[in-house]
């Protein structure tokens, strides 16, 4: 087990540093420069060039990754604090430390600075999104897949294919229209600050139910598919003739054989959650991670992108983790020694 | 027997209900069970049988129910029962054994946890009194170290286990009655006689009575008392075993009995009898007798008028639904003797030598699943492989069939070479001279293609046909040789049925005209009746062609009907080795001699030779006999640490054990042995 930990971890490294060139790559193709959008339309291209040198974004690939790299690992001083470059970045940790992920252009502050509030933000509306998504996608998956074709099934499978296909931008102008229009009850933005009438926590209640609205219904499908192959398979058919009531069939024989093969799906989720709300994010002008990332991407801000990514990638990969452990917790018949 | 009967099914009618479409899958069903009594139910599978079981159980599954007719537990009728009732019925008074106890245990909780249950769940036990019991209940259905087992998952023991497991599971609140579907479907013949000898052990000690479903004729013979003979979805006779198996009235009784191989009989004496045709379906059954079509006896005018009502005969046990009864139809005419239909020898076919395979075993070590083979069989042969599963059987089909590649040693047809270690692929050459038929004819045909289609691509690929007219007229030949119409060339796979399917498997294997064919338990998911026709069919074509053929099986009574030449594997090793005669009569290896004790007729239960224990694993093995350690005439400390030497009883007849060879011609009787007492 500690062996096939370690294995991921190390799996995790090469992943980090293979997404991290290609983010960079491919951010070379992006049009526009960073120079150019820091000054505005009306700088002279002087003005562009001379901070385009002064970034040094006029340095070949190879050298500004390896840069990048010598910078995160805190091998090497970054070159943009120099106070030569006239740049004014200052970071308060120092010039060279581990974990430096470089200055945003964007922000002008530490992307250290910037990227671990918005992430913490999002992490708050992600987790409260999820929490209430498991026992929802749960419940419906259950209830309609125990008995395929019933009116309960037919009633709750509807209604979370009906959910999971308005997308968020649309329910979020609906809920907007009703609880903020109308019924003036919730704020219509929720910008996280203590600011006016709005409390924090009724700042979050209109993106995390965008959210979950979105999102449970996939999953209860999911669990649903998996419910009702479980419901036929000759062990469930043993339970009830040995005399279980339903209720026992269900609880002590279905629901971990059920939960075996949507349980990958469920973590997949948090990644979804983490890096995909930008829409809500953006609607609701929340301080998060998701329209963070939107915006240095928009802006070409290189540093903050590459922060990002490492981030996100991490997740995805340790959720990947759990997801198989959990698979192996669930299913005796996989475990790895 | 005065008491009342256990168990009384009434008039029973079950009816599937798919939209508006209903279905009569069992149109009349009444049987009675006395106390302590055990009843069969066979037929081909669609029968009913099962349907009829779970009628009882009140557990039919969507669509399904009950049209008419009682059910009467002791004296209270479950038809009407309340589903709270039913449910203190189920597991309590009625246990269920099923068929595939692999798939019927929940595999994700502890076997002690699903043991539990039932006590705590229908004898309001205490846990520690619940597990008093499991583990005494395991005690009486032999498990080894009962208490360890509680503690594992059910993929963690063998499959022989795991039914010994959902019989104590059936047994544990001591029911009245325990009803059997196909409890031995899917084990291993030596663990099936295992089984089959607890249940009946396990009936006399606690008196229960069980409704025995099985479509094996040999085994209803062997545990029931009474059987019911079921043919779509009516009992069609009904009579005690003896008398139904001696002096059967019915003539698909008569047909199932004849198409049965008997390990006592080579083809040279006995040719099965397919019974022409099919089992109905619900929708489409005849008027007047079921049965009338398929009927060699049948007359128009007075079998396909009214239904046939089951009649009980003069001596008032023995019950026939057929108007011509009374008369004594015979039974169709048993071919013996006379004409050897054998195939001619031509001279040198198939010669394996020093054939090894071995793969790396994934928690290491290695995993041998071949051992030095020296395996041969002439042009024109039916060499047959028998053995347990993990035997390394299939490898050696795989193997031959160019499916896989040996690590050592060659294998060569008619002197020329097919295979050898490192070397991989076939040329096309010798792809078409060797072709295989598979186990399982629902998997192995695309199901997104016409049945025609691969015919047609082995004859495109191979280029035997030239043109498209060319590619029709030799699929519609070997249409007709497996006997089936030309319209079906162009149906899908899934609007075949099984026996149908595997007969277009033959045509495929058949279409390149292969000099050689490996048969992988052919005929082994097929009904009895389906087997027999199609084990004739590629009995035949089989002759014709002069093909020589491997044939891959687990049933030693289908060997016995087919083979020229039988080869004996335990663990990737040949124990015994000969012609067919040879094999079948003394001196026999001590597991040739267990195998055949196992599915003996003569033996019945009076406690054959039975293997304890599991196969091993073929990881690692021992230095000495591979069957040492389940060797019930083990010598002593020599067959663990050396290889047996092979001694020849003849020319033809090899066997590998250290029992010098006068011992093995002459075995102990069997009450003289250890362990053989029951």
């Amino acid at each position: 087990m500690l062996r096939f930990i370690a294995g991921r971890l190390v799996l995790l490294f090469v992943t980090l540093l293979a997404a991290s060139v290609v983010v960079f790559s491919i951010s070379e193709f992006s049009p526009g420069s960073v120079a150019r959008k820091s000054l505005g339309p009306y700088a002279s291209q002087e003005q562009v060039e001379s901070l385009t040198k002064r970034l040094k974004a006029d340095d070949p690939l190879p050298l500004r990754y390896v840069r990048w790299l010598g910078v995160l690992a805190g091998v090497i001083d970054d070159p943009l604090q120099d106070p030569a470059t006239g740049l004014d970045f200052h970071d308060p940790r120092g010039s060279r430390y581990f974990g430096n992920l470089g200055y945003s252009t964007l922000y002008k502050m530490p992307v250290n600075d910037v990227i671990w509030d918005r992430l913490g933000n999002t992490a708050i509306l992600a987790g409260l999104a999820f929490a209430f998504i498991i026992p929802l996608s749960m419940i419906f998956g259950v209830l309609s897949g125990m008995r395929e074709g019933s009116k309960t099934d037919r009633t709750l499978s509807t209604l979370s294919i009906v959910l999971t296909s308005i997308p968020e931008f649309a329910s979020s102008v609906f809920l907007v229209t009703l609880f903020v229009i109308l019924l003036p009850l919730l704020p219509g933005t929720s910008p996280l600050t203590e600011s006016g009438q709005w409390s924090m926590a009724s700042q979050l209640i209109l993106p995390v139910a965008v959210l979950v609205i979105y999102d449970f219904g996939y999953v209860a499908r999911m669990i649903r598919i998996s419910m009702v192959e479980v419901m036929e398979k000759p062990y469930i058919r043993t339970a009830i003739l040995k005399g279980l009531s339903p209720r026992r069939v269900i609880m002590r024989h279905a629901l971990r054989n059920a939960m075996i093969a949507p349980f990958t799906v469920l973590l997949l989720q948090v990644n979804f959650l983490v890096s995909g709300v930008v829409v809500t994010e953006l609607v609701f002008a929340y301080p998060g991670f998701g329209r963070m990332l939107l915006e240095a991407s928009l802006f070409g801000d290189i540093t903050l992108i590459e922060a990002a990514t490492l981030i996100t990638v991490t997740v995805a990969v340790v959720t990947q983790l759990l997801g198989d452990i959990g698979y192996m917790l669930l299913n005796p018949q996989v475990r790895i020694d | 027997m005065t008491a009342r009967p256990v168990l009384s099914i009434r008039n029973l009618q079950v009816e599937f209900r798919s939209g508006e479409a209903r279905t009569l899958v069992v149109p009349e069903v009444s049987l009675d069970i006395m106390p302590g009594e055990s009843y069969g139910l066979v037929g081909e599978s669609g029968c009913g049988k099962t349907t009829t079981a779970l009628a009882v159980m009140g557990y039919l599954g969507k669509g399904g129910r009950i049209a008419s007719g009682n059910i009467f537990l002791e004296d209270e009728d479950l038809v009407k029962a309340s589903p709270e009732h039913l449910r203190s019925v189920r597991g309590r008074r009625i246990g269920m054994v099923y068929q595939e106890p692999a798939s019927t245990l929940n595999p994700t909780m502890t076997i002690g946890r699903q043991l539990l249950e039932v006590p705590i769940y229908h004898l309001g036990m205490s846990k520690a009194e619940a597990r008093k019991l499991v583990l005494a209940t395991l005690e009486d259905v032999r498990m080894p170290d009962p208490a360890s087992i509680m503690q594992r998952y059910p993929h963690q023991i063998s499959g022989g286990q795991q039914q010994r497991i959902v019989i104590a599971m059936a047994l544990l609140a001591r029911p009245a009655l325990i009803l059997l579907d196909e409890p031995t479907a899917g084990l291993d013949v030596t663990v099936e006689a295992v089984v089959l000898d607890l249940i009946m052990s396990l009936r006399k000690k606690y008196g229960t009575s069980l409704l025995f479903i099985s479509h094996n004729l040999a085994q209803v013979a062997k545990v029931c008392d009474r059987v019911g003979v079921m043919y779509s979805g009516v009992i069609v006779e009904e009579a005690p075993v003896a008398e139904l198996f001696g002096k059967s009235r019915h003539p698909y009784t008569q047909g199932l009995i004849a198409c049965v191989p008997d390990v006592r009989a080579g083809k040279q004496h006995r040719t099965l009898m397919p019974i022409p045709g099919r089992i109905p379906l619900p929708s489409e059954r005849p008027g007047g007798c079921f049965f009338g079509p398929r009927c060699m006896h049948a007359v128009k005018g007075l079998c396909d008028v009214s239904a046939v009502p089951l009649v009980q005969l003069a001596d008032s046990v023995h019950a026939v639904r057929c108007l011509r009864a009374e008369e004594g139809v015979a039974p169709p005419a048993a071919v013996t003797g006379g004409e050897l239909k054998v195939a001619p020898v031509l001279g040198e076919g198939l010669s394996v030598t020093g054939l090894s395979k071995i793969y790396d075993a994934p928690q290491g070590g290695k995993l041998v699943a071949n051992d030095d083979l020296d395996i041969a069989a002439a042009r024109g042969e039916i060499l047959s492989i028998v053995g347990e599963s993990g035997c390394g059987k299939s490898t050696f089909a795989r193997i031959i069939a160019g499916l896989d590649t040996p690590s050592r040693g060659r294998i060569s047809f008619g002197g020329r070479l097919l295979a050898e270690a490192g070397r991989k692929g076939r040329k096309a050459a010798a792809q078409r001279t060797v072709q295989m038929v598979f186990q399982n004819p629902d998997g192995t045909l695309n199901p997104s293609h016409s049945v025609g289609w691969p015919i047609r691509r082995v004859l495109a690929k191979f280029g035997l046909a030239r043109s498209a007219v060319d590619v029709e007229r030799r699929t519609r030949e070997l249409f007709e040789i497996v006997r089936l119409p030309v319209e079906l060339a162009t149906r899908r796979p899934s609007e075949l049925s099984g026996g149908q399917k595997q007969r277009v498997a033959i045509a495929r294997a058949f279409a390149s005209n292969p000099e050689l064919v490996v048969a992988d338990e052919p005929v082994s998911a097929l009904d009895v009746s389906v087997q027999a026709a199609v084990v004739t069919l590629l009995l035949d074509i089989q002759r014709h062609n002069a093909t020589t053929m491997v044939f891959i099986s687990h049933d030693l009574a289908l060997v016995r009907h087919i083979a020229d030449r039988v080869a004996v594997m335990y663990l990737g090793k040949v124990m015994e080795q000969g012609t067919v005669e040879e094999i079948f009569s003394p001196p026999h290896h001590p597991y040739t001699e267990a195998l055949l004790s196992a599915v003996s007729v003569t033996e019945a239960h009076q406690g054959g030779i039975r293997l304890t224990g599991d196969t091993p694993s073929p990881v690692n093995l021992p230095k000495g006999c591979r069957f040492a350690s389940r060797c019930p005439r083990k010598l002593g400390p020599i067959c663990d640490s050396e290889a047996p030497p092979v001694q020849a009883a003849s020319p033809t007849h090899e066997i590998a054990c250290h029992i010098p060879l006068e011992q093995l011609r002459n075995p102990p009787p069997l009450a003289a042995r250890p362990g053989s007492a029951e």
